[in-house]
This record gives structure tokens, C-alpha cells and sequence, in this order.
């Protein structure tokens, strides 16, 4: 079982994140994150498992799944490549237009240099490229201690903030 | 100017620590070079033909002289002892060592200055006119406005990984565009309403590059404590749906264009709906705040300007400089200067160590101590009493900056083009010196006029060449060197792409070329018509016969 970073502590990965092609199979037991393409075509029985997570493509919205969120504890958004940033604008959505209180998760191609920004617009959830420490990455949300910007952590902008 | 709080500081100290330790981890093999480049670039931090090339902040081109005297020093101690000023106002180093770039920014972070997000896919340097405060056109200063989208845009976290480039400038002339917000992924304008509200129009999509256009309104009057709710959603419907396939069709200009203007405000009210009147809300207090920073320079009432005629019709190289070089203040009894950094056999905004610091000097002595940077790439002192223009004339000849050629065809924009930059197709630089070796006589510039002669060595664009009223656009063709010809840009009352004259010329044919486009317009100009105005009247054809036929 790998590490993931949640609400900055390094703690064991429960979850798994599933390629559509890794279940033509059929569905595993156990926690898993699933495409939004599965989730839509069998929404009404996994809505029940409650152990069964989302996670978005860029170019998958958060609106897409705006009427199950309040099923789900967990959605992961998904980056292929760091350099692709509609994720940061999606957790943002995530957060602030459909409130959802859940875990929201960065996976792919995430960086400790990204971590803090991820953090900033929704993330509390990390799981840092295998190939990179992941103790090194979570000091990284600690890079900071000044914000010109309010965020989704505290919508306070610079002439807010006391 | 704005002078940094304990948590500005803070906040650059901090940036400094962090660059510092991704420098560290790339050299020791932990960060990919794909990694580095996407966080050294937005540390304006390229890897050039020859060296690295580090590209410092300079927010809406406002320097102190204690900041201009510091780059002098970074450029004697890390590079070699020249600066250039961008057309996005900033400063450019050409020849750091990467290892020693932590140690300049520390350097930098020092006198209040840094070079955050001035490359990379983010918003960069938010640009304004450089008369800005002291233009009597001006309906409000705008440099207060551009402070606080420097701040917002300043580590913005949702926005540090955009499909592409993104560019802001804020206009507050009406009926003029010296800061060209017509060709800016943002363009912002002030306006006020009946009412005598501040508020601004709100222009997106425009930009040059590839494919150059002007931008649409967006926003006809967004009230101002709305300002960065309104920049927010513009920029988060980019974010979202920007294209992010290929790099050439990513600004927001080809997305703004695809969708249309109509349908671009639809998405954007949509995002707006949701921010306005929310935490981001502009407060009086803050604006407040950030615009007393900008009404520090305590102006005499009693500038004795009785000597100043005498001189002016006395001297007859000082009244041309006058004419030429120094414009209309706000306050009576002060002119703004522009030191012309277009001396022939220099490089177009190239400035040394030394001459930084002289410039440093006689901002302190004539100027209260304040340099900007123009998008022309010149220099200005913006606050001169009127009892000191001779002085400061004679100092300012005997650097070198006081050429009186602004705004005419000499005062090119130019790229660093072949000789350094890694981008371009062609060189520019001695296509630039080679035209003005050709125009070396002062008074036949002064009877052709204004005349912006603008070159880029890509169609990165760098130069502007499609804003100027002459564009010269460096081209490749199967590894030789060819120039395009662009007329009829425009960068001054409107913003306005230039049009192709035609097939592209060879390096040596290229100062003829434009010889014999000057030579067209002097024969047809009606009495006091300058280039641009001529051009408009008999179009593109009488010159492409000429050059052609």
C-alpha cells in the first residue's frame, strides 16, 4: 500500500484509482476511484457501495457531477501532466460553488512545487508521483506563510486579513 | 511608489528560499529538465543561445533609483555589465550563470524587486503608460489600479499554470491607447460614469504573437471594487477552457475568437455572479491605501520657469530635445523627460552598469528619485521642474540619452533577436543599426515625422512589430535570414494590426526597402501628414508597387 498526504500528514493510501480499462472486469471490492464515464453509466448501484470515489479528467467539470456529490466522500482530480492546470480550477469549483466538505485528491503527475498551490485552491489530499519523496513534498505545503489572494482555506484577500 | 509592508517582504524572502532550493535540487539531478523549465520560467529564467537570460520584474516600469542602482550592481557582478528594457517594461539580464540566479534574487529581494512570473504560463507584468500620474489626459492614475492586480496576480494560485502567456495592461486616456490594452490578453480602461463613478471597460482576447488580433469588450463598466471578482472569472473561463493541445492556439485571443465575444461575457457573468460582492471586493481603505503610495512626490509651486524661453531660443539643439524629448505634466511648472535609449550603435533599450548609475544619479537630483521603463523602450523621468530641463539636458547628452529622436523613425523597438535569443528566426539587432546608420541625418527624421518602426526577430513578437506604423517581422526560410514587411500597425491612438506588404526580403535588401517606403511617403504626403495618416489615405497598394513593381 502506498503513502498519500491527507490534511498534511503522510498516511496510508486506502484508495485506489482505476483506468477505465482496469475494469472492464468489473468493479473491485475495496475503496476505489473510479472514471466519471463508470460512474455515470452505473451511478444508481454504486451509488449504494459507498466506498466507491470519482475522479476527473481535464475536461471533466465538477458540474458534471454536481448532483452526486453529496454521495461522495472522495473526488480525485486527475493530472496527466503537472503543466495542465484546469484541476486548480476545478478544486476551486469543487470547494466554493458546490461546497462539497469531502476529500478532494490530486493524483498523476503531482510535484512537491505544485503541492502548495493545490493546497491553496482546494486539495487536502496528495498522492505525490511514486518515483518522489513524498516526506520532502509535504514540507512544501509549508513554503508560504504570505497570501496576497484569499483562497478556499481562507477566502480573506490581503486587505481582508487582520 | 508603492513601498513594500513586512509581509511584501516577507513574501520575497520566502520566494527566495524556495528558488533556491529548486535550483539546488535540479543541479543535483532531482528535478527533470522539464520540471525546472516550467519553475525557472516563472522566475523569468531562460535558457538562451548562448547563457541563460533572467528576465526582473519591474511592475508598470516604476524604479526607484536605489532599485536602479542595485541593477546596476547585478549587472557589473553576475553579468556583463549591460541591462535591456523589454516592451514589457521590465529589465533583462542577459548572461547570469544559473547557479547564480538564488544569490541575484536575494539581491533583488533586498531593494524590493524579484522576477516572479515574468515568463511561464501565468500573468505577467501588469503593464501601463509611462507617464501615468503626470499625463494631463489622464482621467485617474492608474498605477495604483495596476498595484492591485500586481498583487492579486502575484502567486495567484489557480492561475500559475494557464494554457499560455497571459498579459494585462491598464489604459486611463481616453481616446488614446498608450498602453496598448487593444493587443493585450486583458486590456483594462478607467472610465467614469455620469455619476463620476470609477469603473473600467474591460477588453479581452487581444495579443500579438502568431496570430495577432485586437481584443473585445467584455465588461462595458465593471464598477471598480469589482475589479478583481471581474479579472477572476475572466480568468478562470480561460483556465477551464483555453486550449491546452497545442501552444499556438492557446492564448486567450484564439478562445475569446472561437467562442465569440457574446458567448466569452456569457461564461464570464456566469463566474461573476458567483464572486461579486464576495471576500475579493475591493474595500475604500484598501484603495485608499495603495493610492496615497502614489502622491508622494511633493511638487514645488514656485518652479521659475522665466529662463527657460531664453534658452529655448537661444539653443537651437536644446529645443529640439525640448520639443522632442519632453512632454506636458500635470503640474504646472514640470515637464516628464524621456531619456532616449536609441543612440545609433547601440542596441534599442540596452543600458550599461555605469550608465544605470548615472541614470540613478540624475533621477535623484532631477526627478525625486523615480526611473520607469517604457514599452518603447526608453527611459523617463516623469517629475523635472521646468528651471532644470537645461541642466539635466546637458548631463543626459553627455550620456548619451539624449538623442532627440523619440517617436520618431530612428526610436525602434527592437527585440534581442538572433544575436541572443534562442526563439528567433533572425537577427535584429543589425537590422536595426543598419537603419539607423541609414537615417543618420537629424533634421530629415525630424521632417518625416512620427514614424514607429517596430522588429521582431519572431513572430513571437517581442519587438511589436505588428503595432508599429513599419513592422519588420525576422523570418526562416530553409535557414537563411528574411524580413516581412508589415505597414499600417498601429500603437499609439488605437491599437491596430499592421498588414503584410508581401513577400519577405533578404537581410541586405531590407534597409533599401524601407528607404523606399519612406521615399513613397514623403513624395505623397499632403503638407504636415504624418506616415501613419498617409498610409490610411492611399492604402497598402502604391506601396507594394513601389517595392515590387
Amino acid at each position: 500500500m502506498g503513502k498519500v498526504i491527507i490534511d498534511g500528514a503522510i498516511v496510508d493510501n486506502e484508495w485506489a484509482r482505476l483506468e477505465a480499462d482496469a475494469l472492464e472486469a468489473g468493479l473491485p471490492d475495496g475503496k476505489v476511484i473510479v472514471p466519471l464515464a463508470y460512474w455515470q453509466e452505473n451511478r444508481d448501484t454504486l451509488m449504494t457501495r459507498g466506498d466507491v470515489a470519482v475522479w476527473l479528467a481535464p475536461g471533466e467539470e465538477p458540474k458534471d457531477l454536481a448532483d452526486d456529490l453529496s454521495a461522495l466522500s472522495l473526488v480525485a482530480i486527475h493530472f496527466p501532466a503537472f503543466k495542465d492546470g484546469r484541476g486548480y480550477s476545478y478544486a476551486r469549483e469543487l470547494r466554493t460553488r458546490f461546497a462539497f466538505k469531502g476529500e478532494v485528491r490530486a493524483t498523476g503527475d503531482v510535484l512537491r512545487d505544485q503541492l502548495f498551490y493545490l493546497a491553496r485552491c482546494g486539495f487536502n489530499a496528495f498522492e505525490v508521483r511514486e518515483d518522489r519523496s513524498i516526506e520532502e513534498a509535504v514540507a512544501s505545503l509549508k513554503d508560504f506563510t504570505v497570501r496576497y489572494q484569499g483562497d478556499v482555506n481562507d477566502p480573506r484577500p490581503i486587505y481582508r486579513q487582520a | 511608489m508603492y513601498v513594500y509592508q513586512e509581509h511584501d517582504q516577507q513574501l520575497l524572502n520566502e520566494r527566495v528560499a524556495q528558488y533556491r532550493d529548486q535550483t539546488r535540487r535540479y543541479l543535483a539531478g532531482e528535478l527533470s529538465e522539464d520540471e525546472f523549465l516550467a519553475l525557472r520560467l516563472q522566475n523569468g529564467l531562460y535558457i538562451q543561445r548562448y547563457a541563460p537570460m533572467l528576465r526582473i520584474a519591474v511592475p508598470y516600469g516604476l524604479l526607484s533609483s536605489r532599485q536602479l542602482r542595485r541593477l546596476a550592481h547585478i549587472s557589473r557582478t553576475y553579468d556583463k555589465g549591460f541591462a535591456h528594457v523589454s516592451t514589457r517594461q521590465n529589465v533583462q539580464m542577459n548572461w547570469p550563470a544559473l547557479e547564480d540566479v538564488p544569490d541575484i534574487l536575494a539581491e533583488l529581494a533586498d531593494v524590493q524587486m524579484h522576477a516572479i512570473q515574468t515568463s511561464g504560463n501565468c500573468i505577467r507584468n501588469t503593464t501601463t503608460d509611462e507617464y501615468a500620474g503626470v499625463n494631463p489626459k489622464e482621467i485617474e492614475d492608474p498605477r495604483p489600479w495596476c498595484e492591485i492586480i500586481r498583487q492579486w496576480s502575484t502567486f495567484n494560485p489557480e492561475f500559475a499554470y494557464l494554457p499560455r502567456k497571459f498579459k494585462i495592461a491598464v489604459n486611463a486616456v481616453p481616446d488614446e491607447d498608450p498602453a496598448i490594452i487593444g493587443v493585450h490578453d486583458i486590456g483594462v480602461q478607467l472610465v467614469h460614469n455620469d455619476a463620476g463613478e470609477t469603473g473600467f471597460q474591460v477588453w479581452a482576447g487581444g495579443g500579438l504573437g502568431r496570430t495577432p488580433m485586437t481584443g473585445a469588450v467584455i465588461g462595458e463598466f465593471v464598477p471598480w471594487q469589482h475589479l478583481l471578482s471581474y479579472l477572476e472569472s475572466i480568468l478562470r473561463v480561460y483556465n477551464k477552457y483555453g486550449n491546452r493541445d497545442n501552444k499556438y492556439k492557446a492564448r486567450i485571443k484564439i478562445l475569446v475568437k472561437a467562442l465569440g465575444a457574446d458567448k466569452y461575457r456569457e461564461l464570464v457573468e456566469e463566474e461573476f455572479a458567483e464572486l461579486k460582492d464576495g471576500p475579493m471586493t475591493l474595500t475604500e481603505a484598501e484603495v485608499a491605501r495603495i493610492q496615497a503610495c502614489f502622491t508622494d512626490v511633493e511638487y514645488r509651486s514656485d518652479v521659475d520657469t522665466s529662463e527657460l524661453d531664453a534658452l529655448l531660443a537661444d539653443n537651437k539643439a536644446f529645443n529640439r530635445w525640448y520639443h522632442t524629448n519632453t512632454r506636458p505634466h500635470k503640474q504646472a511648472g514640470y515637464r516628464a523627460v524621456t531619456l532616449t535609449l536609441k543612440k545609433t550603435g547601440r542596441v534599442p533599450g540596452d543600458i550599461s552598469d555605469e550608465q544605470l548609475d548615472a541614470v540613478a544619479d540624475l533621477a535623484d537630483k532631477y526627478s525625486f528619485g523615480e526611473i520607469r521603463n517604457s514599452h518603447q523602450q526608453n527611459m523617463v523621468f516623469s517629475d523635472v521642474a521646468a528651471s532644470d530641463l537645461f541642466a539635466l539636458w546637458q548631463e543626459l547628452d553627455a550620456l548619451g540619452f539624449a538623442t532627440p529622436n523619440l517617436g520618431l523613425l530612428t526610436d525602434m523597438v527592437c527585440c534581442p533577436g538572433g544575436d541572443l535569443c534562442a526563439l528567433a528566426n533572425a537577427k535584429s539587432i543589425p537590422v536595426a543599426e543598419s537603419i539607423q546608420r541609414r537615417f543618420d541625418d537629424m533634421d530629415y527624421l525630424h521632417d518625416l515625422g512620427k514614424i514607429d518602426l517596430n522588429i521582431s526577430g519572431c513572430m513571437n513578437a517581442c519587438g511589436h512589430h505588428h503595432i508599429g506604423h513599419i513592422g519588420i517581422l525576422g523570418v526562416d526560410k530553409k535557414g537563411k535570414e528574411f524580413y516581412q514587411v508589415t505597414l499600417g500597425g498601429r500603437g499609439d491612438r488605437e491599437s491596430k494590426v499592421g498588414e503584410k506588404m508581401g513577400p519577405s526580403f533578404e537581410s541586405d535588401e531590407i534597409t533599401d526597402v524601407i528607404e523606399k517606403i519612406i521615399g513613397l511617403y514623403v513624395e505623397k504626403r499632403l503638407e504636415n501628414e504624418p506616415f501613419i495618416d498617409t498610409y490610411e489615405r492611399i492604402g497598402m497598394d502604391p506601396f507594394k508597387e513601389h517595392i515590387y513593381g
